[in-house]
């Protein structure tokens, strides 16, 4: 409870994020360790505590950046503990080992696991609460637990018709030490799993009073903005300030790794005192880069043999007997996440320790990092978890660097500061999603039955150089660049997929649905190349090589059917089918385009299926699904990070375009009923976007995209 | 010294006039709702009405603001009907741009109480939202529309 006792003492009123029923909680939320017990607490463990007044805090251990987990992880808490629903609230979870990822072993939100690396901590979690309550209700009343029971919020004993609220329990409950094995429901009694129940967070978005790292203000505080080098691994080789130095509200100019940081009262002062320094730049090895030649380079490297990711049978002994062969070259290019919040972190410096206000998806490692920066031990640095203005991946960096340069900034001025990314800051920031060349070719037999299948993949490594590499990159492989490809579902009998890293000092990373996000566009697009190439419909070509797959075809028939995908299309209109798995879903799209001089490309009308094995919300995986969808689609038609002189070429939303309301197609979604293992909900909507439309652009012109954004 | 008419009330800010209307929101009034995306009217984060109009604060120099009646996403009601089909329709993820579309949305069914999917377009095309809830947007003002129609006050 320190925490919060020392934020009010400095007078420091923030909002926390305002969960649920329009309750302002008034102080950011914090606590010291993992339990948060005292006497006015049941904390049975780190995600649960019940207050006197019936409310159920559940800590919640991932950042919320619109998927919903501040609604769907508590939904399982409160499930299994029988919690009354209007009386949970949300807290963000402090940086604590009892908060790390159940996979990962740091504290961190991504990779679209939250749901089923929490699942069963958290339903253990709730259940033990309920079993605490229990005991404790019934030491009260001197009967056995077995004759007492909990619902919504309460413990009753039928029997003499008496009952406990959970707060009037807190007080008993507390001294019970935590049973060993707790019994969970059985699925045909949950109350909230699988029910579209209504967001927590809605009401405080609506309101606009939903705190995001940008909201966050602490006394004193002043804004800075950094100069960066304009081309990636350049330098600062002189710089004249003096202008900058004079300007209003400008307080500091230091020099920091990144670049040079001008901190000011406010952002406007901070902005035009950047825009008055005058910096000479070493350029670096990129000077005078751009994508054109990086494009070339690309292709002449996959002409080469690649390390081997895959390798069944003999390709090139199948291909060379093929009776038909087809060969074709994809493209794809870099891509900024465009998070709708810009980059930015509050770094609160003292002597004796440190607060961050930051909306981040790494919470050890950003952490971490900062400590290290600041001398500081780790648990002296308390980072709050705001809300996030989306994530994309984009805030889940492995080098903290919107944390780190904050830290920096702080560190040179001893004062409370924010740092804040202009739009152009973070288009131009790095981080990109990976430029992508493949280099794909397959063989058909006589009855259109593909027998070969060879895949050369070309592109940076995400994972290269981060603490991630031992577990993802293996004799040269980095399974991020070759997901979606390497296990094609298709039962093509000889298969090989290869890849080349090669290295540019240009920042790359995971955007949602990470390699994915090029590899279903090539394989999806290229099954479709071979369907037309056999003469056959691209649905039915499909399902005839995933007879060991009924699961998979089992949705394509789903989005078919739902498409109406064997009805004739109104004149003018195209149609065209994806389905790709990623992060243990399965989603199946289908999209009806037009094209014409006037309005050139339009996507009217997506459907998608999706299946992701049990769910918690049915209004939350549908509005996932739209958002893969509008997000897929924004690189399909728009999307382009490209490079002239060194220097990116885009800055803003003006030259970096997004998908907008007039765009919009109509999105039908559809769950396939399953009991399966959960799989993730936040990416997998995306991958099979930019096929479905491709696929559409050639049944309705005959002319095949290879090449993305789409250009008609 | 700048007098500002905002959600009813008055307040003078010592800034110069060129400033943008936004910074002087966020940072010298602590109205916080208005969010900032790009800078320069591309986003409609910044949307805020200048007198009922939904205007881009970012690019408003808050000088030409002067007089005005300006209202901010904390000067909707709560019981506002296209708050309430939000709520309904639980239309915002990460939130951020949400405040902004909130704006454009009331401003468009001031001007046209039953709009049309292609009002809708015309008028939200400048509200970016990155996690792209503009399906329930579109469904959201519709509702929003009939409460309206079947005298839910605004
Ligand atoms: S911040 Fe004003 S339109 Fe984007
Ligand atoms: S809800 Fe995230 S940008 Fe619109």
């Amino acid at each position: 409870m320190n925490m919060i006792i020392n934020i009010s003492r400095r007078e420091f009123i923030k909002t926390g994020s305002l969960i649920g029923g329009g309750l302002i909680l008034g102080v950011i939320p914090g606590f010291n360790g993992a339990s948060g017990q005292s006497s006015q607490n049941f904390a049975p463990n780190a995600f649960i505590r019940v207050g006197t007044d019936d409310i159920v805090t559940v800590i919640v251990n991932k950042s919320e950046m619109g998927q919903g987990v501040y609604t769907s992880l508590p939904m399982v808490v409160a499930d299994e503990m029988e919690a009354d629903w209007s009386k949970i609230r949300i807290e963000p979870a402090p940086v604590d080992p009892a908060y790390n990822h159940t996979i990962w072993g740091i504290q961190g939100t991504g990779g679209s696991t939250s749901t089923w690396t929490t699942w069963d901590q958290l339903r253990r979690a709730g259940a033990t609460a309920r079993v605490m309550l229990v005991k404790a209700a019934a030491g009260i009343w001197g009967v056995s637990p077995i004759a007492c029971r909990a619902e919504n919020g309460f413990v009753f004993h039928d029997e003499t018709k008496r009952q406990f609220s959970y707060g009037s329990l807190v007080e008993k409950a507390a001294q019970l030490s935590p049973p060993q094995d707790v019994p969970l429901k059985e699925p045909k009694d949950y109350k909230l799993i699988g029910k579209p129940v209504k967001r927590l967070d809605t009401p405080s978005k609506v309101k606009g009073s939903a705190v995001f790292g940008i909201d966050v203000k602490v006394p004193g505080m002043l804004t800075a903005v950094v100069a960066r080098t304009p081309v990636f691994g350049g330098r600062v080789k002189s710089i004249s300030d003096e202008k900058a130095r004079a300007m209003q509200g400008v307080k500091f100019i230091e020099r920091i790794p990144s670049g040079i940081a001008v901190i000011a009262d406010n952002f406007w002062s901070a902005v035009s005192g950047r825009n008055a320094l005058d910096i000479k730049w070493d350029e670096g090895p990129l000077a005078g880069f751009s994508s054109m030649k990086q494009r070339k380079q690309y292709a002449a490297l996959s002409k080469k043999t690649g390390a081997v990711a895959r390798k069944d049978g003999d390709p090139g002994a199948a291909l060379a007997k093929a009776v038909k062969k087809l060969k074709a070259e994809y493209e794809v290019p870099y891509l900024a996440h465009a998070t709708m919040e810009p980059m930015n972190a509050v770094v609160d410096l003292r002597e004796d320790g440190c607060d961050i206000w930051t909306g981040t998806q790494f919470q050890s490692a950003d952490r971490n990092s900062a400590a290290e920066i600041l001398g500081l031990k780790p648990e002296q640095v308390n980072l709050h978890t705001t809300f996030l203005g989306g994530g994309f991946g984009r805030r889940a960096n492995p080098y903290s660097d919107f944390v780190s340069e904050a830290a920096h900034v702080a560190k040179a001025v001893r004062k409370p500061v924010k740092v804040m990314w202009t739009r152009e800051d973070d288009t131009r920031g790095g981080y990109f999603r990976p430029m992508w060349y493949d280099r794909i070719e397959a063989g058909l037999d006589g009855n259109g039955n593909p027998t070969a299948w060879r895949h050369r993949i070309v592109g940076q490594s995400i994972i290269k150089g981060t603490p991630f590499e031992k577990a993802l990159i293996e004799d040269g492989i980095d399974e991020t660049s070759v997901e979606g490809a390497k296990n094609i579902p298709y039962d093509i009998p000889n298969v090989l997929v290869e890849l080349h890293s090669p290295e540019y000092p240009i920042p790359v990373l995971w955007w949602r649905s990470v390699g994915h996000s090029h590899t279903a566009f090539v394989v999806e697009s290229f099954m479709d190349e071979l369907a037309h190439a056999a003469g056959r419909d691209p649905l039915e070509f499909r399902r005839e090589l995933l007879n060991k797959d009924p699961r998979r075809r089992a949705l394509l028939e789903l989005v078919a059917q739902k498409a109406g995908w064997r009805d004739p299309l109104p004149e003018g209109r195209g149609r065209g089918i994806a389905i790709h798995k990623s992060f243990g879903s399965y989603v199946a799209q289908v999209a009806e385009v037009s094209v014409n001089k006037k309005d050139g490309l339009r996507v009217h009308k997506v459907v998608c299926a999706v299946d992701c094995g049990k769910i918690v919300n049915p209004s939350i995986i549908e509005a996932q699904m739209e958002s893969g969808v509008v997000f897929g689609l924004s690189a399909a038609l728009f999307g382009e990070i490209t490079f002239k002189k060194g220097r990116v070429e885009q800055g803003n939303f003006n030259d970096y375009k997004l998908v907008r309301m007039n765009h919009m197609p109509l999105i039908e979604v559809h769950i396939m009923p399953s009991e399966e293992k959960h799989g993730g909900i936040g990416e997998p909507g995306v991958p099979p976007v930019a096929p479905a439309v491709a696929n559409a652009v050639f049944a309705l012109t005959g002319n095949r995209v290879r090449r993305l954004p789409i250009r008609v | 010294m700048i007098l500002l008419h905002i959600n009813g009330k008055t307040h003078i800010v010592d800034v110069s006039p060129d400033i943008p209307l936004l910074w002087v929101l966020r940072e010298h009034l602590g109205l916080l709702g208005a969010k900032y995306g790009c800078g320069i009217a591309q986003c409609g984060a910044c949307t805020v009405h200048i007198d009922g109009k939904a205007r881009r604060s970012c690019r408003t120099p808050v000088g030409d603001a002067l007089g005005k009646e300006i209202t901010t996403i904390e000067g909707i009601p709560d019981d506002h009907p296209v708050k309430m089909a939000w709520i309904d329709d639980d239309v915002p993820q990460c939130g951020y741009c949400q405040p902004g579309q909130i704006m454009a949305a009331t401003a468009l069914l001031k001007e046209k109480p039953e709009p049309t999917d292609e009002d809708i377009d015309i008028a939200m095309a400048g509200n970016l939202c990155r996690c792209g809830t503009y399906q329930r947007i579109r469904r959201s003002i519709h509702r929003a529309s009939k409460m309206m129609a079947e005298g839910v006050k605004s």
